[in-house]
């Protein structure tokens, strides 16, 4: 049915890479209003205790200064915590911007200084004298670790660890090969190039239209609802594109709180954008230590597999993710005992990030699964064979399908593995030392219900619409390629709207839900474009189909016909006319089914190649080739797909080697707040990158068996690197980032 | 950011005179770090006294067989220029090791002498700082010191000077060229930058109202026998942690005259002529670079996080010294070290 134009399935330029390239394409900071005013917010420089004083006189005095708000001016708001709890929130109570003198963390927001003009506000800013009485703050796990709690209130969308099974403890006592340590994952924040905004035009009947950076705008839309008492029809929210997100635009941020505050009560336009140390003051990727502990016979086949993590929090919310889940389910093993705890410390809530939970707990457990390769003596792709699992053993369920064995088997020979001697420091160029490292990634494949609209005019164009965003992984472009193929339209001839909280009603875009979630809602909303076409086709006088099924039937190039006889058929403008109607409209919504999700667990899975190479004496590390073969269903599109997984793998690699939020524990701050000593990977670091799409057909997850890209790219990346550099080194580094200082005093 | 005027000198007369009549005026040529200070309101100049506009933006060949670099050439103009390339490649090498493309077509060959320290806490207005405000302390101390100093460090600030390209010049014994109200001077680049001591607030002994004028370069004859070693967190776009320009005069394999400076271990570029010495008439060895990385690390202090650094810069210095005598210098297009 999807094969009228080919379209899905075939590699597609983007269809808004033009728009992108050209500048055409406008953010949340690029909207303009007429007498727009700028706000500019100041950030705690204390991380606990009371505000005493602030002195905004002489910011005021500046001519062009509008208002300093502060929790003592600030209007009122929402009073009960649920107002305040935006769709991805974890439990607890929300941060309020301005809410009081209390400081919970260093760069909070505490003041907004609004102007007439950008520099007016940046300077009066720096006027505003504030004064602390300091409280004792705890900002480091390695003590806080010690206050360890399991989250009384589950997270909605992230699943416990299941209860253990079997006796871990003693299978890990008796079994005759045994890995025990510890694996460490430092802080990252997300750093999207586009800083987080929001540009509020004031309307003149009082509504709002709300240019945010977001990766949900009906979310963003029902906090600024629920916080201001305002009703959805008076906040729209828009946010036709996104520079870059990973997680960080899921929830509200605080700058859509400001600048939502001001325009209200200056009954003006009001943009608020944050700087790019700003980027450093709210959700970050949590640290996390995790003890691992695996038990295998001399064969290499697990009898236990102990998988524990602790990972910070804030004071106010319990931030969750699944880190440890992934360990049996990976591997089949009996004996099973995986527990997960929090430690608050006094930061912002972490929020999610690329790969939440996955690209923390896989990095462990695929690292400790290299180590049990070696002290079983086993090739550590035979390894995971071995205890390669065909059910998800927490729940028995079945796989929707799974392909990670073609994941292994074809990513080992693009890459070469066979020819890989397993002894470390055995291969070396001149000065580096060559090391071939591998791991497995795993991501679940979710589906969220969305609802999309399909209009097809009587000229033949078909307008697709959701609220979905599209944060830069070609969301656009595959939803323009499934509604040309369902109906049979060219692809220049549909038009896709997203990113508009007017639109049919879609959640956050994350997950990796959004290609299989919005892809399906789209689908089903021109099926039912095609259906009512079909209807008013065979009701036409003397119509030629009038006979036909829509089995029968193909829909291609504007028309409809028999598909053993193509020459029979009519056009839509046709079908139209005769009907009287200018147009054929349907709104849908597609949903996971619910006998699947009972019945079945569906994942993406990769295998990750990497080779390194390390300066022997200087500890250099390049990553100069890796090859990811994944299988995440069927891949839409594969030019977007590839440059999905690729900026995955670049992901890892600066989660194996540079990404750290470096905290002065002593002040209880992030320090190394920008581009330049935040490190992620650049272009000099960035060899060959091999992608390779495993074919894999699920039928059970979702009509056209998508799973989804976003995340899986990253998941295994890090651990694939850092089993290289052990291979290369000798050196077992379990402390991410990997950074020369570790691999010179290791 | 605060407010403040802005004159586009005509003359170094007229900029002499403006600066040395605003105590809190800064010459602003390409920006590249006055503009970011004074964003993160580090920088407060009440007046920008704009010198891109005047004459000092030629590369001469000086009666001595030296250049003359003039202060506004850009470090893209140096890093490219057929003389410098030719007699000092170490500087071009230096310079395209640092920053990007973009930054070096900006920034000057006289606001590269005078950036400013890349400390996190010197960066922060939120967070004491005895560099940027004196008398409130250093919280690098005690805090996050990954990318500081190890040596010349005092109690009151342990911030490294971030340039790659004065590392070059210290090493090629450059000399900076100065007008001032009292007329002009000269100052060898190894009097430039200074030690912190008890007023790290002081960067240079460049004298306010005084400006850079010219780098000069004596003549030198290294050949093929230099190399810039930067070493770093990602292979392109990050400071150094430890950096080292070499160059060697060979006769055969014996070191007829050496040339040693580092980067990113100090509050200035950090040379050592003891060192040098030791290096002079002997023959090339591993075992010899070895003594000499040691003798100038003697004194080296690490803290919490970058004791690593000392033996990065050991290790920096033998490589360094091998490549240098072997006339194999580092490449900064290919990221492989030699």
């Amino acid at each position: 049915m999807l094969k009228a134009h080919g379209y899905v399935g075939a590699p597609q330029n983007r269809v808004d890479g033009r728009a992108k390239v050209t500048g055409e394409a406008r953010y949340a900071a690029e909207f303009d209003a007429p007498d727009l005013a700028y706000g500019i917010v100041i950030s705690s420089a204390v991380a606990k205790g009371r505000i005493t004083s602030i002195d905004a006189s002489a910011a005021l005095a500046i001519p062009g200064v509008v208002q300093v708000f502060t929790h003592e001016n600030r209007p009122r708001t929402a009073w009960f915590n649920r107002n305040y709890r935006d769709d991805v929130a974890p439990p607890g109570s929300p941060f309020r911007p301005l809410y009081d003198e209390q400081v919970v963390y260093s760069g909070q927001p505490i003041a907004l200084v609004v102007a007439d003009e950008f520099e007016i506000a940046a300077h009066a800013a720096s006027l505003v004298r504030i004064e602390y009485e300091i409280d004792t703050h705890m900002t480091d796990l390695d003590i806080k670790r010690s206050e360890a709690y399991v989250p009384p209130k589950k997270r909605s969308g992230v699943t416990p660890p299941p209860s253990p099974r079997g006796d871990a403890d003693q299978a890990f006592a008796r079994a005759p090969v045994k890995v025990h340590a510890e694996y460490r994952i430092a802080i990252e924040h997300h750093n999207p190039m586009e800083p987080h905004a929001s540009t509020v035009i004031y309307e003149e009947d009082g509504k709002l239209t709300i240019h945010d950076k977001t990766q949900g705008v009906q979310n963003s839309q029902r906090y600024v609802s629920g916080v201001f008492g305002l009703s959805s029809d008076q906040v729209r929210v828009v946010s036709p594109f996104v520079g870059g997100a990973f997680g960080s635009g899921l929830r509200p941020q605080y700058q859509l709180f400001l600048a939502v505050m001001a325009a209200l009560e200056l009954k003006r336009s009001v943009r608020v954008v944050l700087t790019r140390d700003q980027m450093f003051t709210f959700g970050y990727r949590p640290q996390a230590i995790q003890t691992i502990s695996l038990g295998a016979n001399p064969d290499g086949t697990l009898q236990s597999i102990m998988h524990d993590a602790v990972q910070t929090t804030s004071s106010f919310e319990d931030y969750q993710e699944v880190i440890v889940n992934w360990s049996n389910l990976l591997y089949h093993c009996d004996n099973v005992k995986l527990t997960y705890s929090l430690a608050q410390v006094d930061t912002y809530t972490p929020s999610d990030m690329r790969a939440p939970g996955a690209a923390t707990g896989v990095t462990a457990i695929e690292t400790a699964m290299d180590e049990l390769a070696y002290a079983a003596g086993i090739d550590p792709v035979e390894l995971r064979l071995r205890n390669y699992t065909e059910v998800d053993e927490a729940n028995k369920r079945d796989f929707t399908s799974k392909e990670l064995r073609a994941c292994y088997q074809l990513g080992a020979e693009r890459f070469g593995w066979s020819k890989r001697n397993p002894q470390p420091r055995s291969m070396r160029e001149r000065r580096e030392l060559v090391g071939w490292g591998m791991a497995t990634g795993v991501w679940e494949a979710f589906m969220q219900k969305t609802a999309a609209r399909a209009v097809l005019g009587a000229d033949g164009h078909l307008d697709v619409s959701t609220a979905t965003s599209d944060i830069g992984t070609g969301t656009y472009t595959i939803l323009t390629q499934i509604a040309a193929d369902t109906l049979g339209v060219p692809i220049d001839k549909v038009t896709t709207r997203i990113g508009d909280s007017s639109l049919s009603k879609s959640p956050v875009q994350g997950g990796s839900w959004t290609a299989a979630s919005a892809g399906t809602a789209v689908q089903v909303a021109c099926r039912s474009v095609r259906e009512t076409l079909f209807k008013y086709a065979r009701e036409m006088d003397g119509s030629p189909l009038a006979n036909a099924s829509l089995e029968h039937v193909s829909f291609a190039d504007g028309r409809i016909v028999l598909t053993n006889d193509q020459e029979t058929g009519i056009s839509f403008t046709d079908i139209m006319r005769a009907r009287g109607v200018d147009k054929v409209e349907a709104e849908e919504k597609a949903a996971p089914g619910m006998m699947t999700s009972m019945r079945y667990s569906g994942y993406s899975h990769s295998a990750v190649f990497a080779e390194v190479r390390v300066d022997e004496e200087l500890g250099i590390v390049r990553v100069t080739r890796i090859v990811n073969a994944v299988a995440a269903g069927t891949i839409l599109n594969p030019k977007t797909a590839r440059s999905q997984i690729i900026g995955g793998i670049v992901f890892g690699m600066g989660m194996a080697l540079e990404e750290e939020s470096l905290l002065d524990h002593n002040l209880g701050r992030f320090m190394n707040h920008n581009l330049a000593e935040y490190h992620v990977p650049v272009n000099a670091d960035i060899h060959d990158i091999d992608v390779i799409f495993v074919s894999e057909h699920d039928d059970k997850l979702n009509p056209m068996g998508i799973k989804g890209l976003g995340e899986i790219g990253i998941v295994g990346t890090a651990a694939a690197i850092g089993n290289a550099i052990f291979h290369a080194t000798g050196k077992r580094i379990r402390d991410y980032p990997i950074t020369v200082d570790k691999i010179l005093g290791s | 950011m605060n407010r403040f005027s802005y004159l586009r000198a005509g003359s170094i007369e007229e900029a002499v005179k403006a600066a040395a009549a605003d105590a809190s005026a800064r010459f602003i040529a390409g920006g590249t770090n006055l503009v970011d200070l004074m964003k993160y309101n580090v920088e407060r100049p009440t007046r920008l006294i704009d010198i891109t506009r005047l004459p000092l933006n030629t590369i001469e060949e000086t009666e001595s067989g030296g250049l003359r670099l003039g202060a506004m050439t850009t470090n893209d103009d140096v890093a490219h220029d057929a003389l410098v390339r030719s007699r000092y490649p170490l500087l071009a090498s230096a310079i395209l090791a640092g920053a990007s493309p973009q930054l070096r077509n900006a920034a000057t060959t006289g606001g590269n002498l005078l950036q400013r320290t890349r400390c996190y806490y010197f960066y922060d207005t939120a967070t004491p700082c005895n560099k940027r405000e004196p008398g409130t302390g250093c919280p690098a101390t005690f805090g996050r010191n990954r990318i500081h100093a190890i040596l010349g460090t005092s109690d009151h600030c342990i911030a490294t000077h971030p340039s790659d390209m004065c590392v070059a010049l210290a090493a090629l014994e450059a000399v900076i060229h100065v007008a001032g109200p009292d007329g002009e001077r000269t100052i060898p680049i190894s009097e430039f930058h200074r030690l912190p001591g008890d007023r790290p607030e002081i960067d240079t002994t460049l004298q306010h109202g005084e400006i850079i004028t010219a780098v000069e370069l004596p003549r030198t004859d290294f050949g093929v026998h230099h190399t810039y070693l930067k070493l770093r967190d990602r292979l392109s776009y990050a400071f150094a942690l430890v950096s080292v320009a070499a160059a060697l005069r060979m006769d055969g394999n014996t070191i007829a005259e050496a040339r040693l400076a580092l980067g990113g271990v100090a509050h200035k570029p950090w040379r050592d002529p003891d060192a040098e010495a030791m290096l002079r008439g002997h023959p090339a060895s591993a075992e010899l670079f070895a003594g000499v990385a040691d003798h100038i690390l003697r004194e080296a202090k690490g803290f919490e996080d970058n004791a690593f650094k000392i033996d990065l810069a050991r290790r920096g210095i033998v490589r360094a010294l091998s490549q240098a005598a072997a006339g194999t210098p580092q490449s900064q297009t290919d990221k492989r070290i030699r």
